[in-house]
């Protein structure tokens, strides 16, 4: 192997790719939030015993979890503007990614919830408790606290995955990456460095959610 | 010029079904066959062995699979292969896959209780006979759903090969698009081919699963 490596202009670009990363992190961030949000609702839709709740949330999981991401993302880009919307890359990355990851997210979220004891649920009622309060702390709460790990092994995913995004020209690590390798045509230096910026990213989310599970689920103690 | 979207179009996509599932075949045997090799080191009786196992797995779950690609893409070159996309492909999505299979495979093998381990050993039969013999044979039927499981997720992952221009279902279902215009039918058709490839699977590991459970 007659090459020899040269970092320097991935250096010399690293402002630009730290720009990137912070996109990458933004996106991850909110699609996590708005993903959550969506698995909860979906996942009490899920387990309702209303038909009508039940079956589109079912349509909507199975959906989104058996067809690539690629091609849903493709899907909000270039198909929503032939039906009158249209979507700024960043924007579509983000309905699209927020889309894909809440309906893992249900599908987790649900699993919680039928770990749920029913006696729990019977008791709370028999007490009186408000229905809100029986779905906040009856329910999700116990629910979340037995699924985090597997929520956040799926938020490590989803961080992952916003890397596709870079395809409908959204400028997240991926795609300054694809840029910069166009420019100085160092395209293994280029993404040898953004796979290590990507580790780094995804160990500081695996020692984040560590935390958020020690410190806020197991702090409060197991009914 | 634009075309409408037709039978010819509709054949066009479904002709290019066959490299997805062909590239899906493909990562399912390498991967499969890296990730037994990375499961059997990952549950190894000497340190070292799991050690590079344990990180062989943490590094490619946190890597984008689209940076292994490219990586893979590029570094062929570098090393004076030629750039060739399917077997970049062939190569990332088996280092890839088999890192899911090794942590996968590892829970199964060390779901299968210590007593066969002391059952064998009281037997006389050595490591690799008590692994061959007792251990992995009892772990296939654990292992089995969540194996399926994962080649959904495969499947779909074929289609990032379209990036590095790897002409797959992806790619022909952009190039259509080109051409018809017609983005809404063309994905919504391509998502319903990948749908009707990794729901039977999903369908399928579910199955397996409530089998299993019953079984036990």
């Amino acid at each position: 192997m007659d090459y020899t490596f040269q970092f320097g202009s991935v250096w010399a670009a690293m402002p630009r790719l730290i720009e990137g990363a912070k996109l990458t992190i933004t996106l991850s961030v909110a699609t996590i939030g708005i993903g959550l949000l969506i698995g909860i609702l979906c996942a009490l839709a899920r387990t309702s015993h209303r038909a009508w709740l039940r079956r589109p949330a079912a349509v909507y999981v199975e959906a989104i979890r058996n067809t690539p991401f690629l091609i849903q993302l493709f899907m909000i880009y270039f198909g929503l503007p032939s039906l009158g919307v249209r979507l700024e890359p960043v924007q579509a990355a983000l309905v699209g990614m927020s889309i894909n990851c809440g309906a893992y997210a249900t599908e987790i979220v649900r699993a919680g919830i039928d770990a749920v004891p029913r006696g729990q649920l019977e008791a709370a009622r028999a007490m009186g408790f408000p229905v809100p309060s029986i779905v906040r702390h009856v329910i999700l709460f116990p629910a979340l606290r037995a699924v985090f790990p597997a929520l956040a092994s799926q938020f490590i995913l989803v961080m992952l995955g916003s890397a596709v995004v870079s395809t409908v020209s959204v400028e997240e690590l991926t795609g300054v990456a694809h840029l910069i390798e166009t420019e100085n045509f160092r395209p293994f230096e280029v993404y040898l460095v953004v796979t290590a910026m990507y580790l780094a990213i995804a160990f500081t989310f695996k020692v984040v959610f560590a935390a958020v599970d020690r410190f806020y689920f197991q702090a409060r103690g197991r009914a | 010029m634009i075309r409408e979207f037709g039978t010819v179009e509709f054949l066009y996509l479904l002709g290019a079904m066959r490299w997805t599932l062909g590239l899906s075949i493909v990562a399912f045997v390498g991967g499969g066959i890296v990730g037994l090799l990375i499961a059997l080191l990952r549950v190894s009786p000497w340190a070292p062995f799991r050690w590079l196992a344990t990180a062989y797995i943490q590094l490619f779950q946190a890597t984008p699979l689209l940076m292994l690609l490219f990586l893979v893409f590029f570094g062929l070159a570098l090393v004076g292969l030629s750039q060739d996309a399917f077997s970049s492909v062939t190569i990332a999505l088996t280092c890839y896959a088999s890192a899911y299979f090794g942590e996968i495979w590892r829970g199964s093998i060390q779901a299968v209780p210590q007593t066969q381990w002391q059952g064998s050993a009281a037997l006389g039969f050595s490591y690799l006979e008590q692994m061959r013999h007792v251990v992995l044979p009892q772990s296939v039927r654990i292992a089995t759903p969540p194996t399926v499981g994962f080649m959904v997720q495969l499947v779909k992952n074929t289609s990032l090969a379209s990036i590095i221009g790897f002409h797959e279902l992806t790619h022909a279902a952009q190039y259509v698009n080109n051409v018809t215009l017609k983005p809404i039918l063309v994905y919504g058709i391509v998502g319903a081919m990948y749908f009707a490839v990794c729901f039977p699977l999903y369908l399928l590991s579910r199955r397996l699963e409530e089998k299993f459970n019953a079984d036990r």
